[in-house]
């Protein structure tokens, strides 16, 4: 499996939604209906996948499917 | 063939007092329990015997509830080994008693520091894990004077009077992610915390429950036992009094 499906993967399982509702421009809140503490989940398992760190800064940027896939292509 | 670890519990400061009695409440042979330690490493080792006695997997691990770094170190260790955490006891406390005008300013800080930031900090990392596994128990040892206050603990008042406001916002917090927050206010118990006081103020003290005796460590943990339970699922952010009456 790619990264890239690996990360849609994990966003459809965290977010309870449909694999093919995961699309780059897909915004975590306003299209996938997620919450702040949906978010934080979705970070920490990212951070866990990836054995990364990502700051609060940072994750407060990643509210599309295509930010994170963007942000984990130059660090994973 | 060892039985199979279906909990995972952590008890900060759990080698003596109330910490032990908790750690003691939770040991059976289905059960993890990490306990951590700041000092005594003869009460620990000891404690760590009579758990695994009662067939529980003990583990004391001397961890500086201050630090975040030996906090986080102390729950990957626990967390790689059965890949779950289920119950965290926040008890780890210390007094340093003193009239306000008297009270150095080092008393206040170490005060808050392990009574209050530590629990910030076990919590925080605790919740980490309880959030990606959808469940999960944290449980803060306050005071019954943390509601009621008390003269000459300024200090010890104000840290469990916060771990209160603690547990009633990551009550509301972490509820959509099936982890409860309560709170257990002992009152008057026997332990080497208590120990310390003179005949006169233990009278004094004696004459104000209305129980009439002091309560044992192990009142204090049958109750948290209870609010780790499945029995106690739909309780959350809650302050329980066990203190023979003290609170009413």
């Amino acid at each position: 499996m790619s990264i890239e499906d690996k990360i849609k993967k994990i966003i459809a399982e965290k977010l309870k939604v449909g694999i093919e509702d995961v699309v780059p421009e897909a915004h975590f809140i306003k299209d996938l209906g997620a919450n702040s503490l949906d978010i934080v989940e979705l970070i920490m398992s990212m951070e866990d996948m990836f054995d990364i760190e990502i700051e609060d800064d940072q994750a407060e940027k990643l509210m599309t499917v295509k930010d994170v896939l963007d942000f984990i292509e130059t660090r994973a | 063939m060892p039985d199979q670890v279906e909990r995972t519990v952590v008890v900060t400061g759990g080698s003596r007092g109330i910490g032990k009695a908790v750690c003691l409440a939770f040991a059976d042979p289905h059960t993890s329990i990490w306990f951590n330690y700041s000092s005594d490493v003869s009460a620990a080792v000891e404690t760590e015997k009579i758990l695994r006695e009662k067939g529980a997997r003990a583990h004391g691990v001397k961890v500086d509830v201050r630090s975040e770094d030996q906090v986080k170190a102390f729950f990957k260790t626990l967390v790689a080994e059965y890949g779950r955490l289920d119950v965290l006891v926040n008890n780890a406390g210390i007094t340093r008693d003193n009239l306000l005008v008297r009270m150095k300013e080092a008393d206040w800080d170490g005060v808050m520091d392990i009574n209050l930031k530590g629990a910030f900090l076990c919590s925080k990392v605790a919740a980490r894990t309880m959030i990606q596994q959808h469940s999960g128990r944290i449980i803060n040892i306050t005071s019954l004077v943390g509601v009621t206050g008390n003269a000459g603990q300024s200090n010890y008042v104000a840290a469990k009077a916060g771990l209160i406001g603690l547990t009633k916002a990551l009550a509301r917090e972490l509820a959509q992610r099936n982890i409860t927050v309560n709170a257990v206010a002992p009152g008057f118990i026997d332990t080497g915390m208590t120990g310390i006081l003179d005949e006169t103020a233990r009278e004094h003290i004696l004459s104000q429950i209305p129980l009439g005796r002091a309560g044992s460590a192990a009142e204090v943990a049958g109750v948290v036992e209870f609010l780790a339970s499945d029995k106690a699922a739909y309780m959350t952010g809650q302050v329980i009094h066990v203190s023979g009456g003290m609170y009413i």
